[in-house]
Order: C-alpha cells, then structure tokens, then sequence
C-alpha cells in the first residue's frame, strides 16, 4: 500500500512553520521587532487591507516572528491555523468575541483556572454574556445547561486545580448535537499529551506562558481552529456566515471554508481588540516548544515518582498527606478516562491535601507552614515552568470564589498543588519530605 | 451567488463582488476532492482587480447539489452550460489539477466561449496511483492522507529547508486535510477517476486558440512540472512559470507568485 510521509511530532516541534531567513540564512527564527511593513506599491496596500492577499501591515495583526509560533502550534495541534495573542486570558476572551456577543451564552465546566472563571462569572455578564457552570463529570448536566442562545462549550482536559478529566469526545458529542463548538484549554496537557481535535474538540487554546514556553520567561495564549467545525450547517454563527461591513461584506465561511474562525479571530479580533503578542515573546515561546517532548517526558517522569512518594505518606497513615490526586492513580475517579485520553501521562500537576495537626491549626495553617518549609518549590502563581512550583488555591488563584463556588471547583482548603519541574526527582522528594515534617510539627 | 446548471442548485463565490457585463468573467474551478475555497487567496483579489469572479463548486462539492460528474468532458459541458446560466458569453478558465483538465478540455471543445485559459498544477495525464483510487473509492481517510502528502511541496510539510506558509497563522496540510475531509462520502473517488481516465490532453492542447499560461510547481509530484512543460508546447501560444519550492498546492503555497502570474497574463488592474 501507498503512503505518504509527514514529518512527525518532535519534528515539527522543531520546524514547523520556519525556513532559514532568506535574507541572511539566519537558522534561528529572527525576531522581527518591527511595529509595519513597507509596501511594494499602492495596489499591494490596498490588497492587503482588503484581505486579497496574504501578508504582513501592523504587528498587531500580524508578525513574522509569531507567525511562525502560530503555525508550529497549528500543526502539533492538528487545527488549519492559530492566532497568538497577549496571554491565555486574551485567547480565551479572543475566541469567545469572535464567536458572539451580547445575547450569548457559554456553558463551561465549574473545574477550570480561576482566572478563566472570573472572566466568564464577573466580567463577561457587564458584556451581555452569560455562562452557566457545571461540573466537567456531569455530562447530563452540560447537555441540560445548552439553551438556545448558547454558542461555546468550553472546558479544560485537566482540570484545574482540581484534575478532573473532561471526556472531550463525549462532551463534543453534546455540543454538536446543540450546533455549537466546543473550546478546550488544552493547556496543563499540551499536545504533546492530548490532541484535542483529535477526540472532537473545535477550538482549542493554551496558556503558552506555561509547559509550551517552559521556562517561567514569557506571559503568551493561543487559539488554534480545527477547521472542522460547520459554521454554516449550525446557522447560529453570524460573525462566520453573513456579510461583515467591517470588511466591504466579507463572508468569512464562504471566503476561508475550514479557516473562517481563525480568519474572523485574526481580521476582526486583533485587529480591534489588539491583544497581540509581542514578537520577542513569540521567540521565547518557540525556544521553549522545541524541546516540548523532551521536557514533557521529564515532567511526566518526576510527576509519577513524586505521586509515588505522596502516596507512600498516605499509606502510612500517620504523616500529614490527608489525599493525593493524579489522574493516573486507580482511585481517581477519571482514571480509566485518563488512560484513554492522555495514554502519555497526565501532565505534571498533582494535588493533595495536607492535614492539620490539631495543636497548631487547622489544615490552612498546616498549608502555611508546609508551603514556608519547602526550599525547592517555588511558591508562586505559575505552572508548567522547569522549575518546580507550589500554591494554595484557596488563598490565591481561587481566592476569588466564595465556599459555595470553591467546593464547586473541587478546592478544599486543604488543597496544595504541586507543580512538578525537571529537577533531580530525589532533591524534590527531600524538600517534601521536610516540608511535610515541619507542617506536622505544629 | 447562487445557480442552477442542468437543474441542479450550484453555489459560486465570487470573490465579495458580484458580477457584472462590465467586468470580464473568469471562471475558477478546483481540483478533485475540493472546493471554490482553494482559491481564497486568489479570488477575491481578481474580483477587486477588473473581473467578474466565479470561483465554483462543481457538481457534488462545496455547497452545489447534484451528483460529482464522470468525466473530464462532462465536465468541460458543465462548465459552459455554468457561463449560459449566468449569462455569460466568454469568460478566462483558470483551473488547478482536475479542474486544469477541465478548463483545457473547455477551451479546446467550446473555443468561442473561451477567452483565456490558466491551467495550475497540470499534466497531459494524470494517472493516479492504484491504492489511492482503491482508497477513494472505498472512502478511507489513506486517500486523503496521500492527495494531501504528495500534493504539498515543503512550505506544507516543512523540514529544515522549507516551511513556512504564506498566510500568517495557517498551516497548510492540516487546512488541506480538512477541506478534503469536508467533502462528501465518494466524491473524491468519482474525481480521481475522471483524472485518471482522461487521454486527451496533448489533442486538446493542440485545438486550442486561446493564449494559455501554465503555472506548474517545480516540486510538484502530482504533476511533475516537466510534464506541465510537455503539455505547455503542445500549445500554440503558451507561456510557462514555474515556481520554485512549491508543489502540486500551487494557490495556498505561492499565493503571491500566482496572482502576479495572473495580473500580468490577464493584464488586470485596481478596478
């Protein structure tokens, strides 16, 4: 049997999207730190700012430094073009304005980042757009929450903080019944461990300030379009379908067919909303994508030897590991869908709860004192760097919810979450084992 | 802008204008397993630059009805009863792969009709490899993973030397693996076939009147460009680009050097 050839993922990650400079053979990706382009002539211009032809006017809209990050990213997600923007939190906002307005409404899981949740909770609603949350384990719940004005699902494969697995496949299955896209963060997983598009998702986008850059250097999002979804069968997506003025009546579903979302997203969104990302960014974010496999396989590696190590501690029943979550454990509640759908490990986050002494305090005092005992980790508001990290979501990302939304969340008090890094995993395991001696202590 | 041909409902883009007596028509047609969207980065420039743009989706594809037509010259048919159903008298044919055969067989057999003729991506024959005909024929996603993969020269694929599309943010073989994933159950095989069973090319050639510019990919290996040029001097007024570091995807991996191409063989300008 015939066959074609691809080059295959740790390729792309690192040449996907680049050629050496044709204007000085330059092998890295040269960082255009240019805010315009000049144009060739008037006919050129004018082209360009109708959408005639492809190419670079602002850097706002467009860069040949990011462009590259876009496309390596599009192609390790399998989607048919990305656009990076300013952060996570501006691709999540991009996406969504670009799908709807005022009127709208987004069905997302109650297990995502918190920031992602004051977005759509407090922020969107002052825009006419209104999200229902529900938990990314009740399915019939999704299914119910969909209204007719509904126009996004959105949700995350880890959740987060608390790891839950969202079934993507059977979740798209819910959002397309209802004619509407499902949008995943696909950020605590990669695609070096889960290919989104692959499972059904639409969209997908990343905090690329995370796992995708590395190295804790560069804030940067991306959305990147599966090109599958059918914006004219739904018929409930005018921004896609119908004459835009902004453009002299452009129709981007008739004009890009599978890349009108990601079209839209860039000629509308960009350029009026602006969230760009900076071309020096872009060249930090590709720096660290091409050593995303290897980096991702040493993450997963210390990930399993540390849940290893906590688990120990719980077994032992006396130490102050009040319960450990990872996906992979055979106590998780989505561990037969963990297996399925991120067969590669289950990312680097793992979470447990530490138990009060009794004497000094409760758990969150018990938290204070572990998180002040640890020397390695690093306590900050950050995942996915080299470096390990730690947080109590309680006190910080989440701190915004109130009990109620929190126990939604799946955040107890007694939650810490451990970002595990690329250290020596025995150093990781000391640090612990003394920071856990010293919250016990009391 | 929506048509009926021989009873069937066709869709054609016209590239964000409609058209009109004033803007001479040229007619776009894709190649197999495609639609009019293979030339979004094409279409809607001509339609600001003089013409009356008609990129279609033949019978079968994109957002026509109808059945995928048989053959080459079902086809070429087709395509002129298309310009009787918009009225129109003459129009340029610029056509990629199939669609190139297609516009070539028009010229040759309906020359009044035919004022100009730009063939993308072309070859006398375009024999298609046994598995992949079996694979579209049985309607495997192997199909579409060949068209795709042969088709693309290294601005789709990459690799140390190429990568790199043209549009900022797109990437070129997952877009061309959906497009071709969008259309329906069978047609692709219908296409390849009609490709495959065409022997008229170089006798076509010959009879046509009008000037014909080929624009063939120097690492094309679905049409090879030597094959192009073959064909190019069966032709009594050819003339032949050849674009480097591009493949069988001629549209999305030079969109630049094919619409210079077509400015200067057209002679378009702002309008």
């Amino acid at each position: 049997m015939a066959g074609a050839k691809f080059l295959k993922f740790d390729t792309q990650s690192l040449h996907a999207g680049q050629k050496p400079d044709p204007a000085t053979g330059a092998r890295a990706v040269p960082i255009h730190l240019t805010s315009s382009y000049v144009f060739s002539d008037v006919d050129q211009a004018a082209a360009l700012f109708n959408l005639e032809r492809p190419g670079h006017i602002y850097s706002r809209i467009s860069n040949p430094t990011v462009a590259v990050l876009e496309e390596r990213l599009a192609t390790l997600e399998g989607g048919v073009g990305a656009v990076c923007t300013a952060s996570g939190q501006a691709a999540l906002t991009l996406a969504i304005m670009t799908l709807m307005g005022a009127g709208g409404h987004i069905v997302a899981s109650s297990s995502i980042y918190g920031g992602s949740r004051n977005l759509l909770a407090y922020t969107l609603p002052r825009f006419g757009i209104a999200t229902s949350f529900v938990h990314p384990r009740d399915l019939d719940g999704i299914r119910a929450a969909i209204r007719p004005e509904t126009r996004l699902v959105f949700g995350e494969v880890l959740g987060n903080p608390g790891l839950e697995v969202l079934d993507v496949a059977k979740v798209a299955a819910i959002a397309h019944e209802a004619g509407i896209p499902l949008l995943i963060d696909s950020t605590f997983t990669t695609p070096y461990l889960c290919r989104p598009f692959e499972h059904g998702a639409d969209l997908v986008m990343h905090s690329c300030t995370k796992w995708l850059s590395g190295h804790g250097t560069a804030i940067g999002g991306v959305v990147i379009d599966g090109g599958r979804f059918d914006w004219e069968a739904s018929g409930k997506f005018p921004t896609l379908t119908e004459p835009y003025a902004g453009y002299h009546g452009i129709d981007f579903a008739e004009e890009y067919g599978p890349a009108a979302f990601i079209a839209r997203a860039r000629a509308e969104g960009l350029r009026d909303f602006g969230a760009c990302m900076s071309p020096m960014n872009a060249f930090q974010i590709l720096q660290g994508v091409e050593t995303l496999p290897l980096r991702m396989k040493g993450h997963i590696h210390n990930a399993r030897k540390i849940v290893g190590f906590l688990e120990g501690e719980l077994n032992a029943g006396k130490g102050a590991v009040a319960w450990v979550s990872y996906p992979e454990l055979v106590d998780h509640p989505d561990h037969a869908l963990a297996a399925r759908l991120l067969p590669h490990g289950a990312g680097s986050i793992i979470s447990f709860g530490i138990r009060g002494s009794g004497q000094g305090g409760g758990s969150r005092e018990a938290g204070r004192r572990f998180i002040e005992a640890l020397t390695l980790f690093s306590h900050l508001a950050n995942v996915g760097d080299a470096k390990s990290l730690v947080i109590h979501p309680a006190s910080t990302t989440h701190a915004q919810l109130d009990a109620e939304a929190l126990a939604a969340a799946g955040v107890g008090e007694d939650m810490i979450r451990l970002s595990i890094g690329l250290e020596d995993c025995e150093d990781l395991i000391d640090d612990l084992k003394q920071a856990l001696r010293a919250a016990t202590k009391g | 802008m929506q048509l009926t041909v021989n009873g069937n409902p066709v869709f054609v883009h016209t590239g964000g204008r409609d058209i009109a007596p004033a803007r001479p028509a040229i007619v776009l047609i894709h190649g197999a397993g495609m639609d009019h969207s293979v030339w979004s980065l094409q279409s809607r420039y001509l339609a600001h630059h003089g013409r009356s743009v008609l990129a279609v989706d033949l019978p079968g594809h994109g957002r026509s009805g109808g059945e995928p037509l048989g053959s080459i010259a079902a086809l070429a048919d087709w395509v002129i009863a298309l310009l009787d159903a918009a009225g129109l008298e003459r129009a340029a044919l610029v056509g990629h792969s199939m669609g190139a055969l297609v516009a070539l067989d028009a010229a040759a057999r309906h020359g009044g009709r035919v004022e100009a003729v730009a063939l993308l991506g072309v070859a006398e024959r375009m024999p298609v490899h046994p598995d992949l005909l079996t694979a579209a024929h049985a309607g495997e996603q192997s199909a579409i993973e060949m068209v795709i993969g042969w088709g693309h020269g290294p601005r789709g694929h990459g690799g140390a030397q190429g990568g790199g599309c043209p549009a900022p943010g797109l990437a070129l073989i997952p877009g061309g693996r959906r497009l071709m994933a969008s259309v329906r159950p069978g047609v692709l095989g219908v296409d390849l076939a009609a490709c495959n069973d065409y022997g008229q090319g170089a006798d076509a050639a010959a009879m046509v009147a009008c000037p014909v510019l080929f624009l063939l990919g120097a690492l094309d290996r679905m049409t090879p460009a030597k094959a192009g040029r073959s064909l190019a001097a069966c032709v009594k007024t050819s003339q032949v680009v050849v674009l480097p570091q591009t493949g069988h995807m001629v549209m999305a991996e030079a969109p630049d050097s094919v619409l210079e191409a077509l400015k200067s063989f057209l002679s378009l300008s702002r309008g």
